[in-house]
């Protein structure tokens, strides 16, 4: 007898996905002056690279500080990969490159993983901080492979033109990225449904529980670090192909340390939680970069007060604010929210200016006292400026003490009267 | 045996620095079960705290007042950064104090700029101790030695022979006990945290000087200490005092050695020439990987004896 099932169309499911395949198709023609398509190609390998890490922090419970070592050393392979089928040794074109970088990477992993896997919790941290401090310490002593200081370049143009595609513009490597994203995307949140990515939340939760239930805890930890090291490897290769240039600075304890921070402040209890963390990283480090050489501290200091006071990071709160719009509470929380957010306001100009002219009175003082803030010429020297940024944060922070106990109240009468709709629900 | 004695002595004074730092790390660990990564950024802020000081009214009040000073930056951290995201875990705990050794690096570049500072020897100390057949062992490393010593020491009194120290180590074991006899347990976290803050200052104030002042010094030992506290077991203090001498010495050891394994294959009659299988791996010598033995030696302790050198946990 045949089998009857029913599976419904899940409409919500192919609206996700196709708007998330739209948005990666659209986005280089929205964002095409200037530097939008070399930050929308770094955005896509991040965002490769932030959810690899995510199978690790968000999906298992794992904080390892160096996740770069398997996106570097993927780079590396790919970019050697590159080299050989550039000089024709090897027949493999551009777009498939990237598989070498994952498969290079699953391969460190199944050999690093064993090791760092046999401890979970804070020496699992240590343990891949000394990890990628050893790699990272072996990449110069090797500079036949890693190219020493100055790294090893290549071209990605390899052969003629497939079907018009040479990879030489970098709309093309744009559109390669965000095919690789969306495929990686797709695998990644498979995975997640799989008993493997499964027991590996148990894994995170209860491990004791799950040595009861007969799982052996380090084999799947184990298990997932070779996967999560294939997703890393291929954002590696991904970056090879976008940079043409691969360094030791590709295996550092910076490298990681800029993934975690990422992708802790998109949110790493959600799924897309990486992905808008590496926008978020991008916008942080490549295009703040650009006006201020105080970006490393705004973001060290933006992360710092996600931990302190949003551990979910951005998204646990999009999804705090989605819940009370889907409440229809949007009307009542809106308004107090609002008039914090015009509190904070002139006490972040305030903030930013006086770091700005302290910036630049200990690090550009050999080029005068007078400093481009906002569009205007500000002289650090004089009382003026000071004042002003001094009189902005203190204004902002009795605006912050009339606002915010109003939209506490608000908050929490909302999020009560949620608390017992949902429960009568139930 | 000129080599061999200064080696050694390097090595020590080395190692000891290396304690004075991962004595507080495991301190903090052992009580409150949180990994400080920001430790040696307190140990940075330290140097460049005395070297203020020390530029004000000399290096002596600098080596009290500059330790002070950090360990009650530490309890503020603790106070106002680590106890309310205590209930969240450890991870939380973690991460804040990553993002603090991001941030602390900022401020020491936005305070101090981003070169080197010109943090000198005190006068007293600046020469040779004593010179041996051609080699000099200079005063100041044989302070930091007693200086250490005198720190290991002290904690050793405080935590065994005083009334506060037993509390401690009540608080450390059985914290809710502590807490149900009327100590206020969290207070003593605080000071704990504090305290192994003040003795990472005290660690920057006299290693600032004898290395290099400058905003990249947390970075380059921060993760050594880390593998020294699990190379010697999660929590041990005595098992930080060995690893912390054996990094010590091994790694000065190794900088002098400039041998490699193609020297040995050579001595045994084996030639190696450009196109020997591996020859870049053969042709490392020590003294080129002296950078990586600390973590060589972190994963084969973990493939062999994974709870440390002296630990009592897994």
């Amino acid at each position: 007898m045949k089998e009857l099932r029913y599976t419904p169309l899940n409409l919500g499911r192919w609206l996700l996905w196709g708007g998330y395949a739209l948005i990666l198709l659209a986005a280089p023609l929205v964002f095409s002056k200037g530097g939008g398509l070399t930050l929308l190609s770094q955005m896509g390998t991040v965002m490769i690279f932030g959810l690899s890490y995510n199978m690790l922090l968000g999906q298992g419970g794992m904080l390892s500080f160096g996740h770069a070592v398997y996106s570097g050393l993927g780079a590396f392979f790919a970019i050697h990969a590159m080299n050989m089928a550039g000089a024709g040794q090897l027949p493999i074109p551009t777009s498939l490159i990237p598989l070498v970088g994952g498969v290079a990477g699953l391969g460190f992993g199944l050999l690093f993983g064993y090791v760092t896997t046999r401890k979970a919790g804070t020496t699992f941290a240590m343990i891949t901080l000394g990890l990628v401090e050893l790699v990272f310490a072996s990449s110069l002593m090797f500079p036949g492979f890693f190219g020493g200081e100055g790294g090893v370049t290549t071209n990605r143009v390899i052969g003629g033109a497939v079907l018009g595609i040479t990879y030489g513009p970098q709309i093309q490597v744009y559109y390669l990225i965000a095919f690789w994203l969306f495929v990686c995307t797709a695998a990644v949140y498979a995975y997640t449904q799989t008993p493997l990515g499964r027991i590996i939340n148990a894994v995170r939760d209860n491990p004791e529980r799950v040595e009861f239930i007969g799982y052996d805890t380090q084999w799947v930890r184990y298990l997932v670090v070779i996967l999560s090291s294939f997703f890393a490897g291929i954002a590696g290769g991904l970056s090879a192909i976008n940079f043409e240039i691969v360094s030791a600075e590709n295996v550092s304890a910076i490298r990681s340390g800029s993934i975690l921070l990422f992708t802790f402040i998109g949110g790493i209890g959600f799924f897309f939680g990486p992905l808008l963390g590496a926008v978020v990283g991008i916008l942080f480090s490549v295009l703040l970069s650009d006006y201020t050489p105080a970006w490393q501290l705004y973001l060290g200091l933006f992360f710092v007060l996600l931990v302190r006071y949003a551990p979910g990071g951005m998204g646990s709160l999009i999804m705090l604010l989605l819940r009370a719009a889907r409440f229809g509470h949007l009307g009542r929380v809106g308004k107090p929210l609002g008039w914090v957010c015009l509190a904070v306001l002139p006490g972040l100009f305030g903030f930013v200016a006086g770091v700005e002219m302290l910036y630049h009175l200990t690090l550009e003082a050999a080029n005068g006292s007078v400093k481009q803030l906002f569009g205007m010429a500000v002289d650090t020297r004089s009382a003026l400026p000071w004042t002003l940024a001094g009189g902005l944060l203190l204004a902002s922070i009795v605006a912050w003490r009339k606002a915010q106990p109003v939209f506490a109240d608000a908050w929490g009468a909302s999020c009560a009267e949620i608390a017992v709709q949902t429960r009568s629900a139930r | 045996m000129e080599f061999t004695l200064f080696t050694m002595l390097n090595g020590i004074s080395y190692g000891l620095l290396l304690f004075m730092l991962s004595s507080g790390l495991t301190l903090i660990f052992s009580m409150m079960g949180v990994l400080n990564f920001a430790h040696a950024s307190f140990y940075m802020l330290g140097a460049y705290i005395a070297y203020t000081i020390s530029s004000v009214v000399g290096f002596w009040p600098a080596l009290v007042l500059a330790p002070v000073a950090v360990g009650l930056l530490g309890a503020l951290v603790e106070r106002y950064g680590l106890r309310p995201l205590h209930k969240f875990g450890h991870i939380p705990e973690l991460l804040f104090t990553f993002g603090l050794s991001f941030l602390i690096v900022e401020l020491v570049q936005l305070v101090w700029g981003r070169a080197a500072v010109q943090y000198a020897i005190p006068k007293q100390l600046d020469g040779p101790l004593f010179t041996l057949f051609s080699t000099s062992f200079p005063a100041y490393r044989a302070f930091m030695m007693l200086v250490a010593l005198a720190m290991l020491g002290a904690i050793w009194l405080v935590l065994t022979r005083t009334r506060v120290g037993l509390v401690i180590q009540a608080a450390l074991t059985h914290p809710e006990a502590a807490e149900a006899l009327g100590h206020n347990v969290p207070r003593i976290f605080m000071w704990v945290f504090g305290g192994g803050c003040a003795l990472a200052g005290l660690a920057g104030v006299i290693g600032g000087n004898a290395f290099v002042t400058e905003p990249a010094m947390a970075a380059t030992v921060g993760s050594i200490i880390f593998v020294v506290v699990v190379v010697g077991g999660m929590g041990s203090l005595a098992g930080a005092f060995a690893a912390s001498l054996l990094i010590g010495i091994m790694q000065t050891t190794a900088v002098a050695l400039d041998y490699s394994l193609a020297h040995l294959l050579g001595k045994l009659g084996v030639a190696i020439t450009p196109a020997t299988p591996a020859y870049a791996l053969l042709n490392v010598t020590i003294a080129q990987s002296s950078a990586i033995l600390p973590y060589l030696l972190l994963v084969l302790i973990l493939i062999f004896r994974p709870k440390g050198l002296m630990g009592t946990r897994e």
